[in-house]
């Protein structure tokens, strides 16, 4: 465009009202409806981050590093980081490696639909009635004690709630649907032409996984862990109602909460929650990191 | 028969023991919501499969002992609240950013999935801080915004693939033939957008319905929805009946099932995960 404006000098761009330069980068009225979006989430989202992380370096006692050092310093609170990874991260790997078969199985269904729409019931009702239900449901007088019992597994029902258990299990019920559906999204995006092509000329099943799907599906595989496990390590509710939250559930959120809402000190809790920010952050980046060393190169072959 | 013998016994093995562990896994999730529905009907259920016999007093219990009508009435007008503010912010800002293209639109674009990738609880926390310091904490109007603040990009990223589908050259023959921008909007854009623009709005419903962490964050006594007053009810069980409990949580049940399946006739199941995955400016 300038090219052609400059060998005209009638129509130069200085001589393009202010407007007209903005219109002709897009920076038209059009543009501006996202405005109030971006406004919105500057002053809700953005804004009270970097206000918590200010914050978060004005401790009560005054110092810069008070409130980091007084978090590592005492056990109780730097190990409710090791409690919630020792929670998120086998409930994320569990789920991720049961979604990947099931996904295979699912995209040579007719119709998953109804399958589909049970699995995200979970999701839509969310962890509070999930930990309600499973309180009965798994409780020593509960359903699944009851049937194991008359199975004959156990003699004396198996304690399932106000333990680990309880919010581990909680979070494969709530967990396991989400990585599902993502994954399930990324495995019919793969054009089933090129496992056709594995067949007939002769791969077996399995060949044809890891030679022709795992290779495609390492990205999506990896974005799906990252969700996912982001999802699990800011557990809330169900560590609080179906596990022990003084003690072997102690997750990061509770810290958190109990900082804020219960000694009210939100300089504690704002740096609490940007210690969670940095976990998810650092193992977000780990898994990328991975990913990059395990596959290069372009997704080819997909439909989208 | 005969393409099932011709696979190896392995192959089939593997397939029985997938749908063996699809079956598990509903089957004790329809039984853990079966149990809390059989619960609220039940008048004692204590060491038996099957309560004893069935009522429905814990329904009347439960709407007069946790104030239910105000708390429905809560958490309507919490939820319509936020329906409307972010599809009146998020779809404009998504008709702009799927027709423009501008300098910093991937930046934009970062900042509208950026709420939808971090947990509620981690931005919550700060996000509550500063609400309380503005006096806006606790109040309806606080937990509004808080809920706004996931569902505004939500909106956004829902409605740009809908937007991208319609022809431009749809809107250009509108202005053509004279309409301005306020009619190309009600006449043309908004009837080819009403089925996209009802579904994102009916899974915003869903999801504030269920949104817990930053109501339960920005939420006084009386800005409570459903699901937060579910909570308390659980974290203080023992001091009401667990039935009178149970009968709350059908409530809620209900409550969000219906506009689940109500919001299922617009969209499919995987796509209330995986708005999260569009691809960021094209």
């Amino acid at each position: 465009m300038s090219s052609v404006s400059v060998a005209r000098p009638a129509t130069s761009d200085d001589r393009l009202t202010l407007k007209q330069r903005l219109v002709n980068r897009g920076l038209d009225g059009v543009t501006m409806l996202t405005l109030p979006a971006i406004v919105f989430t500057l002053a809700l989202f953005v804004y009270p981050f970097c206000y918590g992380l200010w914050l978060s370096f004005r401790p009560k006692d005054g110092s810069l590093l008070g409130n980091y050092a007084t978090f590592f310093s005492d056990p109780f609170l730097y190990h409710t980081i090791g409690t919630t990874l020792a929670l998120a991260l086998p409930v994320t790997l569990i789920n991720l490696l049961a979604a990947i078969p099931v996904a295979f199985r699912v995209r040579l269904m007719l119709r998953p639909r109804l399958l589909t729409t049970i699995l995200v019931i979970p999701i839509t009702l969310g962890t509070v009635l999930v930990a309600e239900g499973m309180l009965t449901y798994l409780g020593p007088q509960g359903w699944f004690n009851r049937v194991i019992m008359w199975l004959g597994l156990t003699n004396a029902p198996v304690r399932l709630v106000h333990n680990y258990w309880g919010v581990f299990l909680s979070l494969i019920i709530t967990g396991f649907p989400f990585t599902f559906l993502l994954t399930l999204s990324y495995v019919t995006g793969i054009d089933p032409a090129l496992e056709q092509a594995g067949a007939t000329l002769g791969a077996s099943a399995s060949q044809r996984f890891r030679t022709i799907f795992l290779p495609l599906l390492v990205p999506g595989l990896a974005i799906t862990f990252c969700l996912s496990f982001v999802q699990a390590f800011a557990v809330f509710p169900s560590a609080v109602l179906l596990g022990a939250p003084a003690g072997p559930t102690r997750v990061i959120s509770i810290a958190a909460y109990q900082a804020a809402f219960e000694s009210y000190d939100y300089s504690m809790a704002s740096a609490i929650a940007m210690i969670m920010a940095v976990v998810q952050l650092a193992v977000v980046a780990a898994v990328l990191v991975l990913r990059n060393l395990a596959y290069r190169g372009p997704v080819a072959g997909t439909k989208g | 028969m005969s393409a099932a013998r011709t696979k190896p016994v392995s192959e089939r093995l593997w397939a029985a023991a997938v749908w063996a562990g699809i079956g598990f896994f509903v089957v004790n999730l329809l039984a853990l919501i079966a149990v809390v529905i059989t619960s609220s009907f039940a008048t004692r259920w204590l060491g038996t499969w099957l309560p004893n016999a069935l009522t429905i007093k814990w329904y009347f219990e439960a709407w007069s002992e946790f104030q239910l009508d105000d708390v429905l009435l809560v958490t309507f007008e919490i939820v319509f609240a936020v329906v409307v503010i972010s599809g009146l912010i998020g779809v404009p800002a998504a008709y702009a950013m799927a027709r423009r293209e501008f300098p910093g639109k991937k930046l934009v674009m970062l900042l509208f999935l950026l709420p939808l990738l971090v947990p509620p609880v981690t931005y919550g926390i700060p996000m509550a801080t500063v609400l309380y310091q503005t006096g806006l904490g606790g109040t309806m109007f606080g937990v509004i915004l808080a809920n706004l603040v996931p569902t505004v990009p939500f909106v956004i990223l829902v409605m740009i693939p809908f937007i991208e589908q319609i022809d431009p050259r749809v809107e250009a023959a509108a202005k053509v033939f004279g309409a301005g921008t306020f009619r190309l909007f009600t006449d043309v854009l908004l009837p080819l957008l009403t089925p996209g623009i009802l579904a994102a709005l009916l899974l915003v419903l869903v999801r504030t319905i269920a949104m817990f962490e930053l109501t339960f964050l920005t939420a006084g006594p009386t800005s409570q929805t459903l699901v937060v007053a579910l909570y308390y009810a659980v974290f203080a069980s023992g001091v009401r009946a667990v039935q009178s409990i149970d009968a709350m949580a059908v409530v809620y049940m209900v409550t969000t099932l219906v506009w689940l399946v109500i919001a299922l006739r617009f969209v499919n199941p995987t796509q209330i995960v995986t708005r999260a995955k569009q691809n960021p400016a094209h």
